[in-house]
């Protein structure tokens, strides 16, 4: 088993650098108490892991990551913000073992399915082998679409990528109604008993 | 050539990310991340060309038309919500200095 044995190249040096900045963001994310910074450390971080995602060469992926990541959503939770405190509220201690406990409980379990998975670009991985084969012959001749992921989530998949539309634009309007077009333009008359403790 | 323009890069936006870890104003968050936006589109760019396969360059554009409207986005919230009440940012006392700039 060399697995372990890879050469030191830019490539690697780059996603380490990348993957150390995400675990750094992330800590941040958990020790902060600024519901603000919480807020914009969310939109870096999606912006970092987009960027990953482009080093995976997974470049939907990592455009879907920073439109929705560090674009839509970094409004969004804004815009919720706006209806409520910008200081989290002091937590109970007695809750902090249980919360530990799920957390690593769940990291645990995600590490140990990744043992599992195929290695990167194993052309024997279920991903490789069964349909997507045959896209990748015939998306030349089916369609003229360059973009092999493009073709099949437009052409291939063109209803299915319909259905998905219609339920993300009723997501929208549910989020819009929830939080009340008052809040787009600039919120709702919030008294802020937090913010002047601490 | 690629690899240090990479390297540089990447100590920019280790640069930009202690400010946002550590800014203590508002702004200087929105300034961090915004940035860290513009750092994360100049490294699509160059990574492109580390490759070899600078393919992704309309990519890199694209965030770049991203970043800058979700920044005006967030300025805009702040920029309705400051005229009632209380300043934006409840400036504390020099007691806190600045935490984990790590």
């Amino acid at each position: 088993m060399n697995e372990f044995d890879v050469e030191l190249s830019p490539i690697l040096l780059l996603d380490l650098s990348l993957l150390t900045m995400l675990l750094l963001v992330a800590i941040a994310m958990l020790r902060s108490r600024h519901l603000f910074a919480v807020v914009m450390l969310s939109g870096i971080y999606s912006l970092l892991s987009a960027a990953f995602f482009v080093s995976l060469d997974a470049v939907d992926v990592a455009f879907t990551e920073a439109a929705v990541g560090a674009g839509v959503s970094t409004v969004l939770m804004l815009a919720g913000m706006l209806l409520t405190a910008r200081r989290e509220k002091p937590f109970e201690a007695r809750r902090v073992p249980i919360a530990r406990l799920a957390v690593f409980a769940t990291g645990a379990a995600l590490i140990y399915a990744t043992i599992d998975m195929p290695t990167f670009g194993d052309p024997n991985a279920p991903a490789n082998a069964h349909v997507g084969q045959a896209y990748v012959e015939q998306t030349p001749d089916d369609i003229a679409v360059p973009n092999i992921v493009t073709a099949v989530l437009a052409s291939y998949r063109g209803f299915d990528t319909l259905g998905e539309v219609l339920v993300v634009f009723t997501a929208g309007l549910a989020v819009i109604l929830l939080l009340g077009v008052g809040s787009v333009r600039g919120g709702r008359e919030v008294s802020d008993a937090q913010e002047d403790k601490t | 050539m690629f690899a240090v323009a990479t390297a540089a890069i990447i100590i920019a936006m280790t640069l930009a990310l202690i400010r946002a870890f550590a800014g203590p104003s508002l702004y200087d968050r929105v300034l961090a991340g915004n940035s860290f936006g513009t750092k994360t589109v100049l490294l699509i760019g160059v990574m492109g060309f580390l490759t070899g396969r600078p393919d992704f360059l309309d990519i890199a554009l694209l965030y770049a038309l991203i970043n800058f409207a979700a920044t005006i986005a967030i300025l805009r919230f702040f920029s309705y919500r400051t005229p009632k009440g209380a300043p934006a940012e409840p400036q504390k006392a020099p007691a806190a200095p600045a935490e984990g700039d790590a």
